[in-house]
């Protein structure tokens, strides 16, 4: 498990998480490198949407989760929010009753500089036109593959160090999806920001990905490059839907 | 065709009122889902506090100020000392809790000011306004204006600002709204701080009609559950449309309508109540509930 000279942005050591009585995961370890892309693939109830709460402190855990040094563990989802983790949730997550506008102005919430809040605004209209388009719109009268942008957008206005993704293509069309991943991608290599991505379409999350890591009954069962998954026969034939 | 006017008139004062206790409520609905029981005492409270400054001495707009501002820290205050460990609990257990806040605040006051009754000065001059054949007093007029002014600030404070849109964003969607950074709890505890002040106006202005005493708020907060109902117990906008029609609605049946009179006026509120649970239980201006699965 190398990551090459990259610095961590993320460290994860020894993470346990319960929902009410039942533990979800049994102590899973993982690196995220600074401006990496890394994908945590598995089935349905593998664990993977928790793993991403419990970056957001939105259950309780055990273990350490170190973000530049710093534990995040036990501390509260907006304390988390403060040091930069920005988390798109499953469903989306936006606010329905707002329009386009007032998200993105609520994704920057905790920032204070008015000009940069205003440039960024420009800068996920250009990312998304057809956000920009929508503007004055309500986000609940958006389309789901437009509601998932919002929210993506929402997330950046925070200008997150780590941006958290759970099944992005949740209910998507496959074009629209592709678009999505596409744009993702673009945000990644152009701003250098940091992305964990948990997605039942292993495909699209490999291309996209550097780091990809198998989930398995709470347990880490793979970690490698996306070649590695696509070149292993079981993970190929579980996730990918072909055998080598 | 004079005296319907007049009855309007007066009835868009006492609907005023209700409008502004029916707001505080469903300012609070609206983030926490639950109906305060207390809101009425709380006011009455409030009136309580504003009648002791002025017996001491304090000029009535200054004593009106400080009550304003001592019932924002209270109700700040009730929230995160007595509501704030309930959170999350079924909403029954929330709903007997603020049944035990009225309980605590009627005491409270009885305690401290004895069940007495007691005249209430009224910031406006005893007069009336003539135009052509109506007539209007310069209180009831009053009254609409100081909840009008009330409402504007509330409308701008939600619809203008940066607080009103995070406060409304953690209202909708908790758990969304901590994923941007906001302190959810602090913006229901700034709900209660704000429902509180606007119940605090409802108090001062019902004090002189109603006379001062513990009890002063108890058809006035049923009056004022008939309008958020009305309304819509989810919409501010409802709440004061509801406020008037209901004021408007008591005081046309008690001129018009003999069996009813003075005596039998609580009956509206209660109908008003009942009708729009069967047919429209949304109210005029709410949502329904959708459940999104």
């Amino acid at each position: 498990m190398t990551t090459g000279e990259r610095d961590l942005l993320l460290e994860v050591r020894g993470l346990h998480a319960t929902y009410g009585q039942g533990a979800v995961l049994h102590g899973i370890d993982f690196d995220v490198p600074t401006g990496g892309v890394v994908t945590i693939l598995g089935s349905n109830g593998a664990g993977k949407t928790t793993t991403l709460r419990a970056l957001s402190g939105e259950v309780s855990t055990r273990g350490s989760i170190l973000l530049e040094g710093e534990n995040l563990a036990g501390r509260s989802t907006e304390a988390i929010v403060r040091r930069g983790v920005a988390h798109v949730p499953q469903g989306r997550g936006t606010f329905v009753n707002f329009t386009v506008e007032e998200n993105l102005r609520l994704g920057a919430h905790l920032r204070k500089d008015r000009d940069g809040v205003r440039a960024d605004m420009d800068r996920m209209y250009e990312h998304f036109p057809v956000l920009g388009e929508r503007r004055e719109q309500q986000a609940g009268s958006l389309s789901g593959g437009e509601q998932q942008m919002l929210a993506v957008a929402r997330a950046l206005m925070l200008r997150p160090r780590l941006l958290l993704l759970d099944e992005p293509s949740l209910g998507l069309a496959p074009m629209v999806t592709r678009e999505l991943f596409a744009i993702i991608g673009g945000i990644n290599r152009e701003e250098n920001t940091t992305i964990v991505v948990v997605e039942q379409n292993a495909r699209l999350a490999l291309d996209l990905a550097d780091m990809a890591y198998v989930l398995e009954a709470g347990r880490i069962v793979m970690a490698g490059t996306p070649e590695d998954v696509r070149d292993d026969e079981a993970m190929a034939s579980a996730y990918l839907g072909y055998a080598v | 065709m004079e005296l319907f006017i007049q009855q309007v008139i007066s009835g868009l004062a006492t609907g005023s009122i209700y409008a502004s206790l029916a707001v505080a409520l469903v300012l609070i609905y609206r983030s926490t889902d639950i109906v305060n029981f207390a809101q009425g005492e709380m006011a009455m409270f409030s009136a309580y506090v504003a009648w002791a400054l002025i017996g001491a001495g304090v000029p009535f707009w200054p004593a009106l100020l400080i009550t304003l501002v001592g019932s924002f820290i209270g109700g700040l205050l009730v929230e995160r000392v007595v509501i704030r460990p309930v959170e999350g609990r079924p909403e029954l257990t929330i709903v007997i809790v603020t049944i035990g806040l009225f309980i605590f605040f009627n005491a409270l006051a009885g305690w401290l000011w004895t069940y007495q009754v007691r005249g209430f000065p009224s910031p406006f001059p005893q007069r009336t306004l003539e135009l052509g054949p109506v007539r209007a007093g310069l209180p009831a007029l009053g009254i609409v204006a100081v909840v009008g002014i009330v409402v504007g600030l509330l409308f701008l404070l939600f619809q203008r600002t940066k607080l009103g849109l995070t406060m409304r964003a953690a209202a909708e969607n908790p758990e969304s709204s901590r994923l941007v950074g906001i302190r959810v709890g602090w913006m229901l505890a700034l709900g209660w701080g704000l429902a509180a002040t606007v119940g605090a106006v409802s108090g001062v202005l019902v004090a002189p009609i109603l006379f001062l005493s513990p009890n002063m708020m108890g058809a006035v907060l049923i009056f004022a559950f008939a309008a958020a109902t009305l309304g819509g117990f989810d919409s501010p906008v409802g709440a004061v449309v509801g406020g008037l029609i209901v004021g408007v609605s008591e005081n046309l049946a008690g001129t018009y309508v003999d069996v009813i009179g003075a005596d039998l006026k609580i009956v509206i509120p209660m109908a008003i109540i009942v009708g729009v649970l069967l047919v429209k239980p949304a109210g005029l201006f709410g949502s329904p509930a959708v459940e999104r699965v």
